[in-house]
């Protein structure tokens, strides 16, 4: 619809090759089937019916870090999970973006102990960051349409 | 170094899987903990043979957090916005725990009206526990639709403990000596049309399962368990019940006014999968018998304790009383003293029997918190439920445990 009527007489579209390449890394992005905990709830609710994710094209979650481009990190990150956590984010195939839900994953939260890593940005680089304990599903959609503006703006090398 | 961590010697295995797997005879395969079917961060090494499991170690602690050390750090009111964060599907549950632990330790006696709310939140906490549960139980045994469907619902609950207690999931409702506030306008009218929806829903869902033949034949006979080896490892909840004992902490002992409510506690017979999701469904139908009643005879009067040395003072007091003053003060700095001494309070969790253990030490701050949780105690069948079954019959036998990782690692 709104692209039809850009085509003009000739039927063909110009634009940057930054821009489609940012229009279809955004358009597409899979999200890492995994959560940790509280947040993981959150999330599902927003890929449930009442948030439908499927609107911004994630409602595919791929459960191998092979296939997934983004690592939504929702839950508190025990010492347990923080190598595991790190493999998955090797795991997965570049370009790779990655969200921190949640307070405990930002900075700790209200966990100030030997057991959680204050923060997932200890282990891996983060792109987003989300506040709340949970974050609503709305924070979490607008943390990813924070990405996606993000992603929009990369310059190809 | 990070790879060094995760790689596992022979030696390290040896004594927890078969000589039959150190020989190769046998494959050992590892699942999680981030596998979507394990429900949080639970890993599993499986023994096969084929597609046989021969022998299934669980290895939790990936969601360790640290939070009974983390409460004797607080006050006794400061530590309850933890317990929201443990078993995270049944915060208000958690939250009367502790409460109840506290109100017996100092001795706080607790008005009727806030009671009964109590019942009322944890019923409805109770039944977003177990819709949850459905969704994601059918979802893993590929029946995607209902997931959607019980998290519509859902949806409806998350709106009604947002109206009490302005948070969708870290309520901190409960306080010792009552409530945070009292229930806002409009919180009748929301749970009444939500006693009216709902049992059409559960028929909705049960018309998708109940009776589905992939379904009965997924969960018919799998995962069996008698009441005997159910009681000599503890397990307790639906599970216990689905094998035919009728065992309910809210009929037990009961606690928070529950002795006047009016309700049954469904049992089945066969201990499977199957029967687990026919007692959840009864349990939901039941919770909202309890719902309606603790809405029909909500009692008027004060919504917490009028006792200041454990209850703060309203804030409209705080203008005009010196007194309110400083016990709002002396509250919120140093909080108030328990005395020498401990006691244990269990409550009927979604998952089973919830207990706090509490120690206090005279001081503003308890000296041990320790959480005795269903999902750690249930987590301890997996091995024996699922011998001799197949790979694809682990992810409906762990998913009708239902376990909340956040609740046994704690």
């Amino acid at each position: 619809m709104g692209l039809e009527s850009k085509l003009g007489n000739l039927g063909a579209v110009t634009t940057s090759l930054e821009k489609a390449v940012g229009w279809s890394r955004t358009r597409a992005m899979w999200p890492l089937l995994t959560g940790l905990a509280c947040c993981a709830i959150e999330m599902m609710a927003a890929q449930a019916a009442d948030y439908d994710l499927s609107r911004f094209g994630m409602e595919i979650n791929r459960a191998s870090p092979r296939q997934s481009d983004l690592l939504i990190v929702a839950g508190r990150v025990s010492r347990k999970m923080s190598p595991v956590l790190r493999r998955l984010y090797d795991q997965m195939p570049e370009p790779k973006w990655v969200i921190a839900m949640g307070d405990c994953c930002s900075c700790g939260g209200v966990f100030n102990n030997y057991a959680i890593v204050p923060g997932v940005d200890e282990i891996m680089p983060v792109d987003i960051y989300i506040a709340g304990c949970p974050p609503r599903p709305e924070g979490l959609i607008h943390g990813i349409l924070t990405l996606h503006d993000k992603v929009m703006a990369e310059k190809l090398a | 170094m990070l790879e060094g961590q995760m790689e596992v010697t022979v030696d390290e295995l040896r004594g927890l899987v078969s000589e039959r797997a150190i020989q190769g005879e046998t494959m050992l395969l590892n699942m999680g903990p981030q596998h979507p079917s394990t429900h949080g961060v639970l890993r599993l090494i499986l023994e096969l043979d084929g597609e046989t499991i021969v022998n299934l170690v669980p290895d939790i602690g990936f969601l360790h957090t640290g939070i009974e050390k983390n409460m004797e750090a607080m006050t006794y009111e400061k530590a309850l916005v933890m317990t929201d964060r443990m078993d995270y599907l049944n915060n208000l549950g958690s939250n009367l725990c502790y409460c109840l632990a506290v109100e017996k330790l100092v001795e706080l006696d607790v008005p009727p009206r806030a009671q009964v709310v109590r019942v009322l939140l944890t019923e409805l906490t109770r039944i977003a526990s177990h819709l949850l549960w459905l969704g994601t139980h059918a979802l893993d045994l590929a029946a995607m639709s209902v997931f959607l469907y019980t998290w519509r619902e859902r949806e409806i609950l998350m709106d009604i403990f947002e109206m009490c207690s302005g948070q969708r999931m870290m309520t901190s409702y409960f306080r010792p000596g009552g409530l945070w506030r009292d229930i806002p306008q409009g919180f009748e009218g929301a749970v009444k049309q939500f006693l009216e929806l709902f049992p059409e829903r559960i028929r909705e869902y049960e018309s998708l399962l109940t009776e589905n033949p992939i379904y009965i034949e997924r969960t018919k006979g799998i995962g069996v368990i008698s009441t005997e080896e159910a009681l000599e490892i503890g397990l307790t909840g639906p599970i216990l019940r689905a094998t035919g004992l009728p065992f309910d902490m809210r009929k037990a002992q009961p606690y928070s006014s529950y002795e006047q409510f009016d309700f049954e506690v469904p049992i089945a017979t066969n201990g499977d999968t199957y029967d687990r999701y026919i007692v959840r469904m009864e349990e939901m139908r039941q919770s909202l018998n309890i719902v309606r009643q603790a809405l029909d005879r909500l009692p008027e009067g004060p919504f917490r304790s009028n006792n200041r040395k454990f209850v703060p003072p309203p804030r409209s007091e705080l203008g005009h009383s010196m007194e309110a003053v400083i016990h709002h003060f002396k509250l919120w700095t140093e909080g108030f003293l328990a005395p020498k001494g401990a006691v244990y309070v269990p409550v009927e969790s979604p998952r089973g029997v919830l207990g706090c253990y509490l120690v206090g030490d005279g001081g503003p701050k308890p000296r041990r918190v320790h959480f005795h949780a269903p999902s750690f105690a249930n987590l301890q069948a997996l091995p024996m439920l699922s011998r001799g079954h197949l790979v694809a019959d682990v992810i409906a036998i762990i998913s009708s445990l239902d376990p909340i990782l956040g609740d046994s690692d704690r």
